[in-house]
Formats: C-alpha cells, sequence, structure tokens
C-alpha cells in the first residue's frame, strides 16, 4: 500500500499497522482468537497539520491512537517518527521521544489524579524527564495555565475545584508542557457540554497556530473532525476505508461507509428532515472478533456484489489525495479495480433487510 | 385541557451544601401524538424534570410543588401507589444507558413480561406472546429466540431497541426519553431516530425528547424548550428555535456547534464561560455572567430575574432585552456570523 508522494518529510509515517489483542480460554488461556482492533493502517501526518480519525465504536481509531503513542506493543507493521523507526524501541530508549509525542485523553474527570494539585500535575513531565527550566517549574508551569486560559493562581488547587471544561485545560496544559512536536488526542471534546467544546476547540485551533503543532485527532463526531482536520482517515473495523482532504471527504465521499456515516449525522435544522436524502444502514458493526472476509464493509453495504465477498479492496488513490479502498466507490466515473463490474444479478441488487438509499 | 401540563413545577433538594434548585418554576404544556424537545446542559435540569414527571423522586428528600397534570390527573399531590400504577402503563422511560438500565440477571424476555404482567392480569404464556410481539416491533431479528437472551448478549443498539420495547409494552400515552441516542454510534443512533418516529406514529403517544444534540432535537421534535439553570429561558416550534431564536443562550449554543450541512466557519462561536451550579445560580438572569449582550440591558439582568415572556405565537423567550431589539442582533450579528464560509 503506497501513499502518495510527500513534498516534505512527514513527522509521522505509520506502515501497515496491526495490533492483534490475543483471546484466551481455558484454565491453560490458551489462544482461541484475536481481536483484529487494528489491521494494516498507513498514513503519513506531515508537519503542522490535523489528521482526523473517524470511525464508530470498534473500528480501532483508539487503539491507533495508543500504538502511535505506544503505549501498547504493536502486534506488526512500522511506526517512524522524524524518519526514525520506533515501532519496538525499548522502554528506556523511547522516553527521551516521549517528550515529542503527547496525548490528550477523553475523560477529564479520571485522567486527572485527584490527590495532586494542578502544579503537581502539570508539573509532573518536568520532574519525570529531569528538565531544569530558567526560573524554575513553578513559573514554567504558570505559564502554560495561562496559555490554556486558566488562572496561574490556581497552581495549588486540585482538580474537584473545576469544571469539566476547565479540567480539560489542565490536560491540554499537561500535555504542552514539554512543548511536543505531535499531539494525539483521543476524543479531546466527547465528554464535555456543547457550549464548552467550541472553547477547547478554538483553544487547540489557537494552540496549535501560537506552537506549530501537529495533531492526531480521534473522534467519533464527523462535524467536529471536519472543522478541525486538514485531512480525515475513516476506518472501519481496523482498517482505514477512505482518506481525503476535509473538502474532498465531506463534499465527494466515495467509501460507502463515508456516505452512510455522512448521512447519519442528524441535522440540526428542522426544514430538512423530510428533504433528505438518507442512507440508513442496517445493524451493528460486526465483530473484530470474526471479521468480514474480504471488504469487511460488504455485511452492510448496499452496493455489495460477489467480488466484495472474495477480493480485498486495497486502498488506492482514485483521485489526488484520496484513497479508497472500495471496488464500487460513489461519486466516481473509472474503474477502480480493474474488474469490470458485473450487473448484479437478480435478486442481489437491494436484497429487503439490506441498506438501501431512502430518500 | 392539554394532555399533559406542567404548571410552576419546582424541584429542589435540600443537601449540606445548600438548596439545589435542580427546577425552578416550569411550566409546559403536551398533546398525544406531539414531541417536545427539551435542550439544555448538564445541569440544567432536564433530567430531574423527567423524573419529576414520572414521580421517580418521591421517597426521596426531593421537595416539589407545582402541579402536573397528566390527562386530567393531578400527580404531583397524588399517593405513591397511584403513581406506580401509572408508571409503566400510562407512562414510561427509555434510559439514556441500557446496559445499566436493564437488570443482568434476568433475561430481556423476563423483564417485558413482568412490566406486562404487572399491569395486565394475564398468564405467562400470552405475555411472553405479547414480548416477542414488541421485540418484533422494534426491529430485532429472530425475537422468538432473542426473548431468552441477557442484555449482555445483545449490542449496543439492540439493547436500546429491547428497551425501547419494554417501555412501550404496556402502550404508554407519555414516553420520555432520556438522551435515548447519546450511548450509540451515529449509525445506530439513525436507526433508533428513525425507529422512535415510526412508534410515535403507530402509537401516537405523547414524547418528551431530552438531549444535549441540538441536532437530535431537530430531527425529531414539533416545539423546543431551552432549559438553563434549572429554568426555561425559551421555548417555542422547532422552526423558533432553529430560525428565529431570541435568547443569547440559543445563539450560544448554536454558534458552539460545527455543522455538516453549512460551509464550515472559520472558528466557532462558544459561549464565555461554564454552566453555573445550582447551589449558586447567579442572581437575575442565570446567564447574565455569560452574556455578551448583558451590559445593554442597564444593570437589569444582575438583579432582577426576567420573567418568559411571549414574543410572538406561541415563542417564549426570558430575556430582558426587548423582543425587537433581540430579533435585531439575530439577523445582523449572529445569523450572518453562523453562515460565514
Amino acid at each position: 500500500m503506497t501513499t502518495e508522494p510527500l513534498l516534505t518529510e512527514p513527522l509521522l509515517s505509520v506502515r501497515g499497522l496491526e495490533k492483534h489483542f490475543p483471546v484466551t480460554a481455558g484454565l491453560l488461556k490458551r489462544q482461541v482468537g484475536a481481536v483484529r482492533a487494528v489491521d494494516g493502517v498507513s498514513f503519513d501526518v506531515v508537519k503542522g497539520e490535523t489528521l482526523g480519525l473517524v470511525g464508530e465504536s470498534g473500528c480501532g481509531k483508539t487503539t491507533t491512537g495508543r500504538l502511535i503513542t505506544r503505549l501498547i506493543e504493536p502486534t506488526g507493521g512500522k511506526i517512524a517518527f522524524e524518519g526514525e523507526d520506533v515501532t519496538h524501541m525499548s522502554q528506556g530508549r523511547m522516553r527521551p521521544l516521549r517528550r515529542d509525542i503527547q496525548m490528550i485523553f477523553q475523560d477529564p474527570y479520571s485522567s486527572l489524579n485527584p490527590r495532586h494539585t494542578v502544579g503537581a500535575i502539570v508539573g509532573a513531565p518536568f520532574r519525570i524527564q529531569g528538565i531544569k527550566t530558567e526560573h524554575g517549574v513553578k513559573k514554567a508551569v504558570q505559564e502554560i495555565l495561562e496559555l490554556v486560559g486558566l488562572n496561574p493562581e490556581h497552581y495549588n488547587r486540585y482538580p474537584h475545584e473545576f469544571s469539566g471544561g476547565q479540567r480539560q485545560r489542565i490536560g491540554i496544559a499537561r500535555t504542552l508542557a514539554l512543548k511536543p512536536k505531535l499531539i494525539i488526542a483521543d476524543e479531546p471534546v466527547s465528554a464535555l457540554d456543547v457550549s464548552i467544546q467550541a472553547q477547547v476547540v478554538n483553544l487547540l485551533e489557537d494552540l496549535q497556530n501560537e506552537l506549530d503543532l501537529t495533531y492526531v485527532v480521534i473522534a467519533h463526531d464527523l462535524s467536529v473532525v471536519r472543522h478541525i482536520s486538514d485531512r480525515v482517515a475513516v476506518m472501519y473495523l481496523g482498517k482505514i476505508v477512505e482518506m481525503a482532504d476535509r473538502k474532498d471527504l465531506y463534499e465527494t465521499p466515495m467509501h460507502p461507509y463515508t456516505n452512510a456515516l455522512l448521512s447519519a449525522v442528524p441535522i440540526p435544522d428542522p426544514k430538512r428532515r423530510t428533504d433528505r436524502e438518507r442512507i440508513r444502514l442496517q445493524g451493528d458493526v460486526p465483530s473484530p472478533l470474526n471479521p468480514p472476509p474480504a471488504c469487511r464493509f460488504h455485511t452492510r453495504c448496499w452496493k455489495a456484489q460477489e467480488i466484495c465477498r472474495t477480493v480485498e479492496p486495497p486502498l488506492t488513490a482514485l483521485a489526488p489525495g484520496h484513497q479508497v479502498a472500495c471496488h464500487f466507490p460513489e461519486n466516481f466515473a473509472g474503474n477502480p479495480s480493474g474488474n469490470a463490474p458485473s450487473a448484479p444479478a437478480d435478486g442481489q441488487e437491494k436484497e429487503p433487510g439490506t441498506a438501501s438509499p431512502v430518500s | 385541557m392539554s394532555f399533559l401540563e406542567l404548571k410552576d413545577l419546582r424541584i429542589h433538594f435540600p443537601t449540606d451544601d445548600g438548596l439545589v434548585k435542580s427546577v425552578d418554576g416550569l411550566s409546559f404544556t403536551l398533546e398525544r401524538g406531539k414531541t417536545l424537545g427539551i435542550v439544555g446542559e448538564s445541569g440544567s435540569g432536564k433530567s430531574v424534570t423527567s423524573l419529576g414527571i414520572l414521580g421517580l423522586h418521591k421517597g426521596t428528600r426531593a421537595r416539589i410543588s407545582g402541579e402536573i397534570w397528566l390527562d386530567g390527573e393531578e400527580l404531583v399531590g397524588a399517593g405513591v401507589e397511584h403513581v406506580r400504577k401509572l408508571r409503566g402503563k400510562k407512562m414510561a422511560m427509555i434510559f439514556q444507558d441500557p446496559l445499566s438500565a436493564m437488570h443482568p440477571y434476568y433475561t430481556v424476555g423476563n423483564q417485558i413480561i413482568e412490566a406486562y404482567r404487572i399491569h395486565h392480569d394475564v398468564s405467562k404464556k400470552v405475555a411472553r406472546k405479547h414480548a416477542i410481539d414488541m421485540l418484533a416491533r422494534v426491529g430485532i431479528p429472530q425475537p422468538d429466540r432473542r426473548v431468552d437472551s441477557y442484555p449482555h448478549e445483545f449490542s449496543g443498539g439492540m439493547r436500546q431497541r429491547a428497551m425501547i420495547a419494554m417501555a412501550l409494552c404496556c402502550d404508554p400515552e407519555l414516553l420520555i426519553a432520556d438522551e435515548p441516542t447519546t450511548a450509540l454510534d451515529v449509525t445506530v443512533q439513525a436507526q433508533i431516530l428513525d425507529l422512535m418516529r415510526d412508534l410515535q406514529r403507530d402509537f401516537n403517544a405523547a414524547l418528551i425528547i431530552i438531549t444535549h444534540d441540538l441536532g437530535v432535537v431537530a430531527e425529531l421534535s414539533d416545539d423546543i424548550l431551552v432549559m438553563y439553570g434549572g429554568k426555561c429561558i425559551e421555548y417555542g416550534s422547532a422552526e423558533d428555535i432553529f430560525e428565529r431564536p431570541e435568547h443569547p443562550y440559543s445563539w450560544g449554543l448554536l454558534g458552539s456547534m460545527p455543522r455538516l450541512d453549512r460551509e464550515p466557519t472559520e472558528r466557532l462561536l462558544p459561549i464565555q464561560g461554564s454552566p453555573p451550579s445550582l447551589i449558586n445560580v447567579p442572581p437575575g438572569c442565570a446567564f447574565h455572567p455569560r452574556c455578551p449582550y448583558a451590559d445593554r440591558t442597564a444593570g437589569r439582568s444582575q438583579t432582577e430575574v426576567p420573567e418568559l415572556l411571549e414574543t410572538h405565537g406561541g415563542h417564549r423567550v426570558r430575556c430582558h432585552l426587548p423582543s425587537d431589539q433581540r430579533r435585531g442582533i439575530w439577523e445582523n450579528e449572529i445569523k450572518p456570523n453562523l453562515e460565514a464560509s
């Protein structure tokens, strides 16, 4: 699987990344299967850009984020950061790199130690990395608190004294402490109230401009992802099914799954309730323990034909910078797989019980 | 008289830290076959309202006053036993998280059968048949087999369908759904919203949908009630709230939200500050510390609680600014920014 040639060296480069969690049974803990949470994911992230990773629960987006930060060990594939292979780097050698790759967590309630003051939480990275600051750690921490819109005088307060939005700012302050180059944000706003979400989204954008940060934003909310990302990758059952620039992905989505996702988002406009064209997928995402063969989306896809059940579609660039893994993409005139799409046999097209576009 | 009518409902909880005024003077009406969306942030009192209507606060320390009229019966003063008889049969609830709302030790079928037999004097066999019919009605495949499954054997979307089946099994006339799709994925959410729309049409129930998601509200609601700090701050038809909202908080909610149906804006327009603590609601207009227009009220917003006043055709707003000034701000200052690309 190759990606488009890039003009600049990517900051982060991921190739064929895999993570299989073993499933054991019985007294002897024999391995009876594996949850293929991430199953061959490749992408690049260029310095200064924001890549959005979207998908439904269980699609492997969070696992991908944790693999990049090496919080869990990959089963296969390669992760390179600034050209250096970090896939199986030892904890000791990895530690200095952790300054450069940081993570923002989803839940601002469980990701902050309730018994530590804000000063201790945000100052911890300095202590762990043994970094000396010019005017002491306290001064440095207070500067960061101010940067994320918190009062520096809150240095000695505890997390419970803050609201959800402020706690998320504390988490962001901790992330920024060591001036990282790459930040993985795993659902950074989904636990927050609507009005607070917008504050945090704006803060992330401001920080990116000010500090020249690169983000990988993992989220399930397609509207939030469109707002903050430059490029977006859609994941389904451990694989990327479509990756493109934001505008291309949202305006001319090619993969049927992306189309279905976009049309499922409720639109806050009561007038459009009736005139919207909707694609309604039936059923749930299949279990990653036993994913469907070939194209993993074929069990829910209204365009699926025989080839989708037998041949896995590769992620190929169908337009400049627009990669899709589908035999029968939408919004595309050519023939992606090289196989002549045969006319669907009788009864195969839109069987009752499979999804069909409803207007 | 309306099917459901709340008059000045107040639900206060005495705590060691002070009196929590979760719901503070809420009034609205709802007819059969209509859907009311209640929108608000966490701590705005929207869930407590629904528990209050169902009488689930009884036996707690909550202090409740005001009136709840359901089909000509007053519920606030009614006895615990009487309200229990209505609950399930006349009114029912769909909770946010079906995994914690269902009992893990009993099969899904048994939980539906139990609810049905409490209100209907029928044999287990008849009730079981009814449970299977209900599961089929909400779109669960192979209902005659799935009726014997435990909740953990269902996926999230199936579980939410089963809970809807449970809520509907006694044909309630009032259905309250508290964040019914928040725990679900977006494609499953779309299925559940479609299902709720179909079922409401078939059963002709009155539906209250409580959520923080303006998209969900816009999909389902006829009328919308926006809550802030335990009070209704704006009430109107779905078109009123989305096309010509008049409260600065409603503007803030609309500006905070990235939208897929519009060109992306450069920046979101958030509301400053955080939602108030219900122990310590700001004096005057509860929204004034976050309101960018508070200074245009000549200090009234700090001292005086604004009344919920009708501006036109059932559209009611709780704000000190005069209506024509609000409409001017919306048309000239807010709306163009929301639509700017």
